[in-house]
């Protein structure tokens, strides 16, 4: 068996993972990255909005600070995010896309003088200054009081990424693809690597390190529904987990998008709305007028998600081979508008679906989008439980986004959060020595090579891995998707534990041979039920409607009893996950108050508790005025 | 009812003992919609679970899927059924080395690129957190930013007849590569640095403009373009060079 050394293992080469193997190596410390694609094709690069920092160089972005986008990321959070963490993040993040921009990002700059922008179908002028002129500049992304997005046309996702892995490949980090971890070597206390097949041969190699960074994105791909790559199915949080010690921080927490497009899901930009694209049901008939007489499409992302739920579920959805679905109509903008303004929306029309968005209707559904669930970690980066263990980006609840990420946040996130947890594992490398215990090594190689073989042989049942994957899919969608209630979630969690013992009892119809692709859904399957359990249970648990996670039986936000955050715990043995709960935040700079925006009641927290939290800050005053 | 589809794939697993490359035969039934990724994720699931395939994003931007779709190279995911025909033969990228069945090795030869092309912004200056940005020209931005779009899919070099001849060519993916940062002005290096790089068969002068790799190109990239600009800049270097030397 081939065994490799490093000082830092990064699982995960999108770029929250590349930027701390970057910190690492420049620090002089040897770190490996690991991928199951080549780095350049994680999901990182499929962000094509861009990434926010508050610069304030373009005129729309005139007094940004980063005290605004401190306000912008606790309000978005619905404040269930840790204060301490989004100050971190927004004071970093001007900084951090300066160092792209000197590793080599294309980020588009201010040109000055007259331009136009649109908002709601309506076209406005603006101004930039000369003396801005060739600064970073940024566009204007929902839910923040500034033009903030730093961006690159209409790929930022793609040009970061290129930078990074050009940074990665200049400091001479060993970078492999097609390797995917499968559990991580620990013995209680600390995490020492881990096992990884090899997706060329199917072999099985060591890694070993003194310390581990997770970062392997979100895990969008349980269910059946969702923008992410294919990639996304939580082979990162599964290993974690699975060790019983690490707790997943917020599961119930999960972003919905109104349009992905029917049947793969990909992401149409709320753009179309936003010009004026309307909704269609069966009929062909407008709805969300019904619902919302005010907003109606212009709703934000979590209503129009939940009307659209309610009215397919009200029997109004078009039936189609892939499931339910409704319309977006654009056909009433016309040909110039939709092949200069939308022309990204066409390009999708034309190549997947094979539709004249001029002419024909554009099937779609709400679709899961982002985890802000994910591995906990303290404000360091590092992982509860395990020392050694590091979680950055989307994989992470580093805990910046709450019950809800803004847009452009999380990309954000990625590289800033990759700098500071970066810099915290240097620290913890520095000086640091360990050993490696090969009793622990071995038995973790031999409990993954009993599993394959298993598998392979049908030693625990036959059942077939991509049917329980489905009915794990499906109950999420019905049970844990944009509206939540008491009766559906238990309904879910009880057809979870059914599920939970079919996949117990999977067996290969392939002969799971060389770089198969049966095997690899099939050793992650159980983890992935899993994690819907956590999800699904936190979510009957979390009595109240917070950011994402909505109850229709619950409907307030309950400061008083439930400004925490789940962590849910999977201990060795159990058929249910165990929850506990922590507060959400050590200090407020901003106490709790209204979003400003999807209305909704609140049960306001404890005053004693929020003042003896509260901290002075720049921010109080800021918060005050708006 | 749609249309049966005749799949046509080839089949080869290198670490199955005994196995042979040999053509293998589906048949599935066309729904609304239907592009290949649908179609081959079906086939797995529904009909052989051995079957090997790369995906990732399944929309256009990864370029994870590349593949030979009725004889010529192009993204799986953004192939519909519907406009295909009812015979549909699939075989994996030439050029890279095979994985299995239709996955080939990309990731190895593209890192490898990187390392002859020293692939990163070449500079003396140091990052200064306090400061602000250097600036740009937003226009020079765009330029970099268009020749960035490469996805890596493999098309263009599947499709060139140098580099199925020679294994060291760097293709036009490659040759797209150093012309992103020849028109970067963060990188110090000069036209004498990349003749070094690419002035020889390996690069730019193995290239014989055929344009096969254009054509392909899933992304539009105006490859021409770029393999003119580097031929015209490095024969002016070549010549520089050979009067120098006199
Ligand atoms: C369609 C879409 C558009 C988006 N647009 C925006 C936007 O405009 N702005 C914004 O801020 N955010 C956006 N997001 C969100 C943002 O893109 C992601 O949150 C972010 O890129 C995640 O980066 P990451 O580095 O954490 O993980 P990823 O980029 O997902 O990388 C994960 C890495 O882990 C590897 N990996 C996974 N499992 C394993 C394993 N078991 N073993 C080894 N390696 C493994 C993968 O191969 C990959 O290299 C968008 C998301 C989607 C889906
Ligand atoms: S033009 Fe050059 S790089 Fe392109 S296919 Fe022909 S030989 Fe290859
Ligand atoms: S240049 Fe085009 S065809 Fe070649 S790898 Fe890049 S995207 Fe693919
Ligand atoms: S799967 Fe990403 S380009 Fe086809």
């Amino acid at each position: 068996m081939q065994t490799y050394y490093s000082d830092l293992l990064v699982i995960g080469a999108g770029l929250a993972g590349e930027r701390v193997a970057c910190e690492a190596a420049q620090n002089g410390f040897k770190a490996t990255c690991l991928s199951i694609v080549p780095a350049r094709r994680s999901h990182s690069s499929a962000a094509q909005g861009g990434m926010q920092a508050a610069l304030g160089n373009c005129a729309k972005g005139e007094g940004d600070c980063t005290d605004v986008h401190f306000i912008d990321t606790v309000k978005g959070s619905d404040w269930g995010c840790d204060q301490e963490v989004a100050r971190l993040f927004a004071d970093a993040a001007p900084i951090e896309m300066r160092r792209l921009a000197h590793w080599g990002v294309p980020w588009n700059r201010v040109v000055p003088g007259k331009s136009f922008y649109f908002k709601g179908g309506e076209k406005f002028e603006k101004y930039e200054k000369e003396e801005n002129e060739g600064l970073i500049t940024a566009r204007s992304f929902g839910g923040t009081a500034k033009w903030r997005t730093c961006y690159t046309s209409d790929g930022t996702g793609h040009a970061v990424m290129c930078t990074m892995d050009n940074r990665c490949a200049q400091l001479g980090i060993d970078v492999f693809d097609k390797k995917e971890a499968i559990s991580l070597i620990h013995d209680g206390d600390v995490c020492m690597g881990a096992v990884v097949r090899c997706l060329r041969t199917g072999e099985l190699e060591v890694y070993l390190a003194k310390a581990t960074a997770i970062c392997t994105g979100g895990f969008g791909r349980i269910y059946k529904a969702t923008t992410n790559a294919v990639i996304c199915d939580g082979g990162g949080h599964i290993i974690a987990h699975d060790t019983g010690l690490v707790p997943l921080g917020n599961p119930e927490s999960i972003q919905f998008h109104p349009t992905g497009i029917v049947p793969t899901d990909i992401l149409v930009t709320e753009g179309c709305r936003g010009d004026g694209g309307t909704l269609l049901d069966c009929n062909e008939e407008r709805f969300m007028h019904i619902y919302e007489p005010e907003k109606a499409e212009l709703a934000s992302r979590d209503v129009v998600s939940r009307r659209m739920t309610e009215h397919m579920r009200a029997g109004k959805g078009v039936k189609s081979p892939y499931g339910e679905h409704l319309w977006l109509d654009i056909r009433h903008l016309g040909d110039k508008h939709i092949s200069t303004k939308l022309r990204e929306v066409d390009e999708i029309c034309h190549h997947f679906l094979g539709v004249d968005p001029r002419t024909e209707l554009i099937p779609v559904r709400p679709t899961q989008h982002y985890t802000m669930a994910g591995l906990r970690t303290d404000k360091d980066g590092a992982v509860y439980g395990l020392k050694g263990l590091y979680s950055a980006g989307e994989a992470a609840c580093w805990d910046m986004h709450g019950f809800n990420r803004l847009g452009g946040n999380s990309l954000a996130e990625t590289v800033v959060a990759g700098g500071i947890i970066g810099a915290k594992i240097v620290e913890f490398l520095e000086g640091y020595e360990t050993k490696f215990d090969t009793g622990c090594i071995n038995s973790a190689v031999k409990k993954q090579q009993q599993r394959i073989h298993d598998l392979m042989h049908g030693r625990n049942g036959k059942l077939n891995v991509y049917d329980v994957r489905n009915e794990m899919q499906d109950a999420l969608m019905k049970g844990c998707f944009v509206f939540r209630n008491q009766q559906g979630l238990e309904e879910c969690v009880e057809t979870l534990q059914g599920t939970l013992k079919k996949a117990r009892k999977v067996g290969l119809v392939s002969d799971g041979i060389g770089p198969n692709h049966e095997l690899a859904a099939a050793l992650k399957l159980e983890g992935q039920v899993k994690l819907a359990m956590c999800i699904a249970q936190s979510a009957l648990m979390r009595t109240e409607s917070r950011g994402s996670h909505n109850r229709e039986d619950y409907p307030e936000r309950n400061d008083q009893d439930w400004l925490n955050r789940t962590l849910a715990y999977w201990r060795e043995g159990a058929d249910m996950p165990e929850l506990s709960y922590e507060d959400t935040t050590p200090l407020f700079e901003l106490p709790p108050g209204d979003r400003g925006y999807g209305g909704g009641k609140i049960i306001p927290a404890d005053e004693k508790y929020v003042k003896e939290r509260t901290v002075k800050s720049p921010v109080t005053e800021i918060g005050k005025k708006k | 009812m749609g249309r049966q589809i005749k799949f046509e794939i080839f089949r080869y697993n290198p670490q199955r003992k005994g196995d042979v490359p040999h053509m293998q035969t589906f048949t599935l039934e066309e729904t609304q919609n239907m592009t290949l990724f649908i179609a081959l994720n079906r086939l797995r699931e529904e009909q052989d679970p051995s079957l090997i395939f790369d995906f990732c994003c399944r929309a256009g931007i990864c370029g994870a899927c590349a593949m030979v779709i009725n004889g010529r190279p192009g993204l799986a995911c953004q192939t519909k059924i519907k406009d295909q025909p009812s015979k549909i033969t699939l075989l994996p990228l030439p050029v890279y080395k095979l994985v299995g069945d239709l996955a080939v090795d990309t990731g190895v030869w593209f890192r490898e690129m990187y390392a002859k092309t020293e692939s990163w912004v070449h500079t003396s200056k140091v990052f200064d957190p306090t400061k602000e940005e250097e600036r740009m020209d937003n226009s020079i931005a765009e330029e970099i930013y268009e020749l960035e779009r490469c996805i890596e899919c493999g098309c263009c070099v599947s499709a060139c007849g140098t580099a199925r001849l020679r294994d060291d060519f760097l293709g036009a993916a490659g040759l797209n590569r150093v012309a992103r940062f020849v028109v970067d002005p963060r990188d110090e290096r000069t036209d004498k640095d990349y003749y070094e790089v690419i002035g020889n068969d390996q690069g730019i002068f193995g290239c014989m403009g055929l344009l096969a790799c254009e054509d392909v190109c899933p992304k539009g990239l105006p490859l021409q373009n770029q393999l003119g600009f580097l031929r015209r800049k490095m024969g002016i270097t070549a010549l520089k060079d050979i009067f120098k030397k006199k």
